[in-house]
């Protein structure tokens, strides 16, 4: 008889079978992984797998999810390891990812070699082309070796390259024919089998050919040259576009392989161990040490350190942690050596959901390329008919000779079309745009907010949090008793007595009224405490904060009621007290006249303050302040500079508002909004014609986050994946929003470039192969000037793309 | 116009009518996905093209690739925010959960090849 008891998490947790035999010692660990599997095609490979799986010695569970692809297997680690569970999979025809980083690189060598093979066959193309370029170009001719001037040894050197090399485009024309599709290489293969067969007539039957009125003179330069071209294009595309996904390549790297845990081996004993990350569990113990990466999130339980986060915030700045504080996996400890509680692991980690996030935005779909999209649909047939009509009109109206003229113009048309181009130009900017600022600490949700972000002409700022560093602390108390008497905390109630008459006749007297006026202030921070000690809002944290500080014995509270905007209620002993705005006050017809000339100059300097009063009599004044952040106001600067209209949004009165707001420079305040009416003021902002971003903590302001244009959500925690947000910034660095601001301007510049290269290129290029500027001046498009630049073209595209990662943002 | 004019263009015109049709007016025929899974094999396109899920209702699309052709080696379906590499050979499932109906059109990474989701509430 054993028992068991589990702990779980995401993905991967450990099941302890605790033998139930009185004085048995031993212990098992049985650990649960879960893992991608690849190739499953129906539910009777996901049976096959699992019961391959449960085949293996130590083996306890397995379920595969077909839906999910991936595998769930319970099992003693110290019978199976996670190559054994590789092979178990592989065997019966399928592939398990245990490794990310490992999948990539393996998918990444797949590439490697397929390029080479590529690049091989570019340099034969070019090779074989190059020598018979050297045998037909006129001048070029005469420099040539005799034999290279033999049209069948043309032959011999171009067939190979047309069938072999070419294949690829004959085999991929077929395939989409028969889906009644066609792609660019229906194009390349229709383009170049023509010039290739017509060379073949007047190498063969080369009377046939001047009978009609043509030079005997072959092409195969063309055929064979544009196949080289159009794949050393091809070969260098790719490779290109292996840096348009380098972003997510580089956040997987960012993934520690190895975690040193501390576990209980039982009978108070603990084990200290390297494991794999794969086996850590939310709940253990895990020890960094300085210079190590950070294996998984969580909260340091002993000790502290200066983390560098930068690869994952875009923070520059190496962060002091101590007990208590946050830490995130995949960053770096830089000097001191702590322990720290793991809370998130595998995909629910910051690091996961950053992969996530950026994974989906790569593939989502900017609205600017819908206009690419439809072109794209008809491109190839369009082009095909614009061929035969570039042979007609040559045919028939085109000087002699007209046959020859047909079949070269057509050839250019066909060739020098590119709806690869059209394609690449905006997914490559998304792709190289949604990086980079995952790099900066900027997550983009979709393309869609990508391109809007560039449009925002208002921002509007939540004030808590945001503007400010959203840690209030109290600054002032004021009993009833010395109010109009402008007193704050530093000068304290004794330094008042001490005013009065510090003349050593009254001294004791002064004493007794400072015991008097501390007990007074201590009061009223006990009850305002009291009643604060179950909200959750930043102004009650700070005041059960300096409760604590104070050493205040805090009462408990029936009849608690918050009120959103306002304030609280509740009863305290026998008293029944409200702490809140004027608002609150009024509503509940509390005369306040008392604290009128406080109140206006404590929020004058920026100051939240809160009225206690018991029954109907004010008992004192409590002010909190939030200190303002150190880069708001640069960041404020810098955004008027770009033309944004800044704004401020509070549930503070005006002139608390416009302190802060004097202090960060924004342009407009909107100030005593409640949380519920927030998101009516950026409709309000909108219906005035305004691209409305609002930035906040995503938090207690979704409902507005939602509304705007665009919602800038800035993560507090290890929580990035903020549902109402459009971009989330995963530091407390307000320049960030600029450079979020900034990408989306850069990107869109690259989306709009590329398009225009791409559309231009096309709508230019195509009437001038077809040989429009013929009639004028007398031009005409070579076919291999053509296949240039065609190849060029997608390179162009995706190399301006890439660009975007050394924009300065 | 001599007899040879006239033939070209009378055979070009033809075949451009012939291009038109075969490209641009082929009938799409949706494929239910039955027991929410649908096989869509890759090649030269995507066979099925237009595949029929129900709203809601999580449906996986079974992609796999058996062209060489690299145009065909990444799958988008953009409104699903889906941008899959799809290996050679090996069979990669989608899952999605349509929310709303409608048509929702995928294509290669390239975009030149394109199928189709419609989503039935």
């Amino acid at each position: 008889m054993t028992s068991m008891s589990s702990r779980t998490c995401s993905g991967i947790h450990i099941n302890f079978w605790i033998p139930a035999f009185a004085g048995m010692t031993v212990q098992h660990f049985m650990v649960t992984k879960t893992f991608k599997i690849t190739g499953m095609h129906c539910a009777s490979c996901v049976r096959l797998i699992e019961k391959r799986l449960l085949k293996l010695e130590g083996a306890m569970e397995a379920v595969v999810n077909f839906a999910t692809e991936k595998a769930r297997v319970t099992f003693d680690p110290k019978k199976i390891t996670q190559e054994e569970l590789c092979k178990a999979v592989s065997e019966v025809g399928y592939k398990a990812v245990l490794d990310q980083q490992k999948s990539m690189d393996a998918e990444e060598e797949v590439k490697r070699k397929e390029l080479t093979k590529l690049l091989r066959k570019v340099a034969i193309a070019l090779f074989a082309g190059a020598l018979l370029v050297w045998g037909t170009f006129p001048k070029l001719i005469d420099t040539s070796p005799l034999f290279l001037r033999n049209f069948w040894i043309q032959l011999v050197l171009a067939t190979p390259i047309q069938f072999w090399i070419g294949w690829e485009f004959y085999r991929n024309t077929w395939t989409s024919l028969k889906n009644r599709a066609a792609n660019m290489d229906t194009l390349i293969a229709i383009g170049t089998t023509t010039a290739y067969l017509y060379s073949v007539v007047v190498t063969v039957l080369p009377n046939l050919v001047e009978k009609i009125g043509i030079e005997s003179m072959p092409y195969f330069d063309t055929s064979t040259i544009i196949i080289g071209l159009i794949l050393l294009g091809r070969y260098l595309e790719g490779r290109a576009k292996v840096g348009t996904s380098e972003a997510i390549r580089k956040l997987i790297g960012l993934q520690a392989k190895t975690a040193r845990v501390i576990r209980d081996k039982g009978k108070g004993e603990r084990v200290e161990k390297d494991i794999p990350i794969e086996d850590v569990v939310v709940g253990d113990v895990i020890r960094v040490r300085p210079g190590e990466k950070i294996p998984v999130d969580g909260i340091i339980t002993n000790g502290e350190s200066s983390i560098d986060e930068s690869m994952v915030t875009g923070e520059s700045v190496p962060v002091d942690k101590i007990k208590g504080d946050t830490v995130i996996g995949g960053t770096i400890n830089k000097s001191g050596t702590f322990l720290y509680k793991t809370t998130r692991v595998g995909e629910d980690s910051m690091l996961g959901q950053i992969i996530r996030l950026v994974e989906e935005a790569q593939g989502s779909r900017a609205p600017i390329q819908r206009l690419a999209d439809i072109i794209s649909s008809y491109f190839v047939p369009v082009v095909l008919i614009l061929g035969i009509a570039t042979f007609i009109v040559w045919y028939d109206f085109g000087p002699a000779p007209a046959t020859l003229f047909a079949i070269l113009n057509t050839v250019a048309v066909l060739i020098i079309a590119c709806p690869c181009a059209m394609g690449l130009a905006t997914p490559t900017a998304i792709m190289v745009g949604t990086g980079k600022g995952a790099s900066k600490g900027i997550l983009i949700k979709d393309a869609e907010s990508l391109e809007t972000a560039h449009k925002i002409n208002t921002i509007v700022f939540d004030k808590t949090g945001t503007l400010t560093n959203g840690k209030p602390i109290v600054t002032d108390i004021l009993p009833s008793v010395i109010l109009n008497e402008a007193k704050d905390l530093s000068t304290s109630s004794r330094q008042l007595a001490v005013a009065m008459d510090s003349s050593p006749a009254k001294r004791g007297q002064n004493d007794k009224i400072t015991r008097a006026l501390d007990d007074t202030h201590l009061s009223v921070l006990t009850l305002a405490a009291s009643l604060e000690q179950g909200s959750e809002h930043s102004l009650a944290e700070a005041i059960v904060k300096k409760a604590q500080e104070e050493g205040c014995r805090l009462s408990s509270v029936k009849s608690f009621k918050a009120h959103s905007g306002r304030g609280v209620e509740g009863t305290v002993g026998k008293a029944h007290l409200f702490l809140g705005n004027k608002r609150l006050m009024e509503e509940n017809k509390i005369d306040i006249s008392l604290a009128r000339s406080d109140l206006a100059r404590l929020e004058g300097e920026g100051k939240t303050v809160m009225i206690l009063v018991a029954g109907k009599k004010i008992l004192g004044l409590i002010a909190v302040a939030d200190t303002v952040k150190d880069t708001a106001r640069d960041a404020v600067a810098k955004l008027k500079k770009m033309g944004i209209e800044t704004a401020m949004i509070t549930g503070d009165n005006q002139r608390t508002a416009q302190a802060i707001a004097r202090q960060v420079g924004v342009d407009r305040v909107l100030a005593e909004v409640l949380p519920d009416q927030k998101e009516a003021e950026v409709r309000r902002l909108q219906a005035e014609g305004k691209v409305v971003a609002m930035v906040g903590d995503g938090v207690n302001d979704a409902p507005a986050l939602s509304a705007a244009d665009v919602g800038i959500a800035i993560s507090t925690g290890t929580d990035v994946a903020i549902e109402a947000a459009d971009i989330t910034l995963v530091n407390r660095d307000l320049q960030t929003l600029v450079a979020a601001i900034e990408l989306s301007k850069k990107t869109m510049r690259t989306i709009k470039l590329n398009l225009v290269w791409a559309f231009g290129y096309n709508v230019l290029l195509i009437p001038v192969a077809a040989g429009v500027l013929y009639p004028f001046f007398g031009l005409l498009l070579n076919p291999i000037y053509a296949s240039l630049a065609m190849a060029s073209s997608s390179i162009s595209v995706v190399a301006n793309s890439l660009l975007l990662n050394r924009a300065k943002v | 116009m001599s007899i040879d004019k006239i033939i070209v263009t009378g055979v070009g015109f033809l075949t451009a009518l012939f291009v038109y049709w075969f490209f641009l007016g082929k009938k799409e025929q949706a494929v239910q996905a039955t027991s929410g899974e649908a096989d869509i094999e890759v090649s030269g396109g995507y066979k099925p093209e237009v595949v029929e899920v129900p709203k809601g209702k999580t449906t996986v699309l079974k992609f796999k690739r058996i062209d060489p052709s690299s145009c065909l080696e990444e799958l988008l379906i953009p409104d699903f925010k889906i941008r899959r590499e799809l290996p050679l050979g090996e069979t990669v499932n989608i899952s999605i959960t349509p929310k709303k109906a409608g048509k929702f059109v995928y294509s290669c990474g390239m975009n030149m090849y394109h199928g189709k989701i419609i989503v039935k509430g």
